[in-house]
C-alpha cells in the first residue's frame, strides 16, 4: 500500500458564490462555498480545485475571501485558479490559505511567470493549468495549447507546453481536454497517457467525466495521478465516496474514510 | 501570553495551520509570528516550512529567528511539520545547505527515475497526496490516530535520521522513508497535518495538550539564552 490516487471535486465561483452552467445557456447559483465544500470534504474528497470565473477584476478580489473562508474550516489541500497573473496574485492567495495556485493564460503570456512564481514559493504550490485540444489532420497525434478559457489559439504544441513548465519548476499539471470538456464521454487518454508519460511531475486529468468508470479509465488507462470533476459530483448523481468505492473495486488504491 | 507560536520566516501559507490550530483549540492563543520574544516566551512552538530548504534557512537566518528556534527545540513542547521537519538535520541535499543540526542524519531526494508503483508505473516526484503512515512506537501525539491512516504529503525530499529510535512514523513512496521523528519535546512530521482532515486535527489537538518531561539541563540552557 501505498500513495492513493487522488479525486479532485472543482467548482466554479463567481461573486463570492458556486455556479453551474445550466446547458450552456446560464450559470445557476449553486451554493455557499463554504458548504459545499464541506460536503465534498465529508465525502472524502483528497483536495478541492476553485476555479475563479469572474470576468471582471472587480470581482477578483472576492475570491481571496472565499478561500479564506472555506481554508478556515476545510482542512484538506485547496487548489485556486483563475485569473492568476502576477506573482503577487499567487502571494495574496497563498495567504488566504490556498495551497497551490493554478496558472493557465498567463503563464503562456509570460513564461518567466511559472519560474518566477515557484522560485519564492516552491513548486509544490504552483500548478499550470493546459487547455488542450487536438490539431485536426496531423499524422502523429498531436494537441494545441488554448488560453483565455479555451478561447484563443496558441499555436503551441502541447506536450512541448508541458515540458517546459516542468522544466520552470511546476509542480504538477492540471491537463484538461477542450474536445472533451462538457461531453460525458470520459478524458481523452490518448493526452493523458503522452503526458503522464512524458512528464516525471504529477499531471491531474480532467475534462469529459459522465461515469465512474471514466474515472477508473483516467487512472488506469491515461496513467493520470489524480482525476478532477465537476458536473458528476455537482449533479448529485455520484458522491466522491462512492466514486471512491467504485475505484477500490477496480483495484485503485484510494483514500477511503469511516 | 501566547499559547502557541507559529514561526513565521516569509516562507508561504502559515495561516492554514494557525487556522487548523484556532479549530481544534479556540480558547488558545495562537500567534503567527516573526518575533523572537514571542517565540520565547510562548508556551508551545510550531515550526513549518515550505518551498525550498535553502531559501528556508536563509529566511529564518535573515530574521534573526535561528536561536530562538533553537532554544524553543530544546525547553518546549516543538512540533516542526515539512520542511520545519528536515531543517532540524545536519544538512540537505537541496542545495547542499546546512541545517540547525538539532537531530543526526541528513535530507535526501527521493531517486525519481529508479522508483516504480507495483504495475511498474513510474512514481512522480514531488510524493504529493495521502500516503499511509505507520506508527513506529507509541507517542502522545499518536494517540487517537488509527495505525496506517493516511496523511498529506508534499515534497520531494526526506530526512534519513543517523541516530536510532529517532523514527515515529515511516511512509513508503518507492522506497521506505522516515516521515516522523521524536525526541523528548520535540515531534516534527514530513507530511502536514494542517491539511490532513480528521487524523491531522487529532494530531494538532494531541499537541496541545501534551505535557513532554523537560530534561533540566535543557530548561538551563533556554535560560542562558534568554539572558
Amino acid at each position: 500500500m501505498g500513495l492513493a490516487t487522488r479525486i479532485i471535486p472543482c467548482l466554479d465561483v463567481t461573486a463570492g458564490r458556486v455556479v453551474k452552467g445550466v446547458n450552456f445557456v446560464g450559470l445557476r447559483d449553486a451554493g455557499d462555498p463554504v458548504e459545499v465544500a464541506r460536503r465534498y470534504d465529508e465525502q472524502g474528497a483528497d483536495e478541492l480545485a476553485f476555479l475563479d470565473i469572474t470576468a471582471s477584476s472587480d470581482g477578483r478580489d472576492l475570491i481571496v475571501s472565499v478561500v479564506e473562508a472555506v481554508a478556515a474550516q476545510v482542512f484538506i489541500p485547496l487548489t485556486v485558479g483563475g485569473g492568476v497573473r502576477t506573482v503577487a496574485d499567487v502571494r495574496r492567495l497563498l495567504n488566504a490559505g490556498a495551497d497551490k495556485v493554478s496558472i493557465n493564460t498567463a503563464a503562456v503570456q509570460n513564461p518567466q511567470l511559472v519560474a518566477e512564481a515557484t522560485g519564492r514559493y516552491g513548486s509544490q504550490c504552483i500548478v499550470v493549468a493546459i487547455d488542450a485540444k487536438r490539431v485536426a489532420g496531423s499524422r502523429a497525434l498531436r494537441w494545441e495549447v488554448y488560453t483565455h478559457g479555451g478561447r484563443k489559439a496558441t499555436g503551441i504544441d502541447a506536450l512541448e507546453w508541458g515540458r517546459r513548465m516542468e522544466a520552470s519548476g511546476a509542480g504538477e499539471i492540471l491537463l484538461t481536454s477542450m474536445d472533451r470538456d462538457g461531453t460525458r464521454s470520459g478524458f481523452d487518454l490518448e493526452l493523458t497517457r503522452a503526458f503522464s508519460d512524458a512528464l516525471a511531475i504529477p499531471v491531474i486529468a480532467s475534462g469529459g467525466v459522465g461515469s465512474l468508470d471514466h474515472l477508473v479509465d483516467g487512472i488506469l488507462r491515461g496513467r493520470a495521478d489524480a482525476v478532477l470533476a465537476a458536473s458528476v459530483f455537482h449533479y448529485g448523481e455520484y458522491t466522491v465516496r462512492q466514486a471512491k468505492e467504485h475505484m477500490a473495486r477496480r483495484g485503485i488504491e484510494v483514500r477511503l474514510q469511516d | 501570553m501566547i499559547d502557541v507560536a507559529v514561526v513565521d520566516y516569509g516562507m508561504g501559507n502559515l495561516r492554514s495551520v494557525a487556522k487548523a490550530i484556532e479549530h481544534v483549540a479556540p480558547r488558545l492563543e495562537v500567534a503567527v509570528t516573526s518575533d523572537p520574544d514571542v517565540i520565547a516566551r510562548a508556551a508551545r512552538v510550531v515550526f513549518p516550512g515550505q518551498g525550498a530548504m535553502p531559501d528556508c534557512m536563509r529566511e529564518m537566518d535573515a530574521r534573526g529567528l535561528r536561536q530562538a528556534v533553537l532554544a524553543a527545540a530544546r525547553g518546549k513542547p516543538f512540533l516542526g511539520i515539512c520542511i520545519g521537519l528536515q531543517m532540524l538535520f545536519e544538512t540537505s541535499e537541496e542545495g547542499g545547505v546546512a541545517g540547525l543540526g538539532l537531530f543526526h542524519g541528513r535530507v535526501r531526494r527521493f531517486p525519481g527515475e529508479k522508483m516504480a508503483d507495483a504495475q511498474g508505473g513510474r512514481l512522480k516526484v514531488p510524493h504529493m497526496g495521502w500516503n499511509e503512515v505507520r506508527q513506529t512506537g507509541a507517542h502522545p501525539l499518536w494517540e487517537g490516530i488509527a495505525q496506517r491512516s493516511r496523511f498529506y504529503f508534499v515534497h520531494s525530499f526526506f530526512v534519513d535520521p543517523a541516530e536510532r529510535g529517532l523514527a515515529a512514523g515511516e511512509a513508503v513512496y518507492g522506497v521506505p522513508f522516515t516521515c516522523a521523528v521524536a525526541r523528548e519535546n520535540v515531534f516534527a512530521v514530513q507530511f502536514h497535518p494542517e491539511k490532513s482532515h480528521a487524523a491531522g486535527l487529532r494530531m494538532l489537538a494531541n499537541f496541545v495538550a501534551w505535557q513532554p518531561e523537560l530534561r533540566a539541563k535543557s530548561a538551563v540552557s533556554l535560560s542562558v539564552n534568554l539572558c
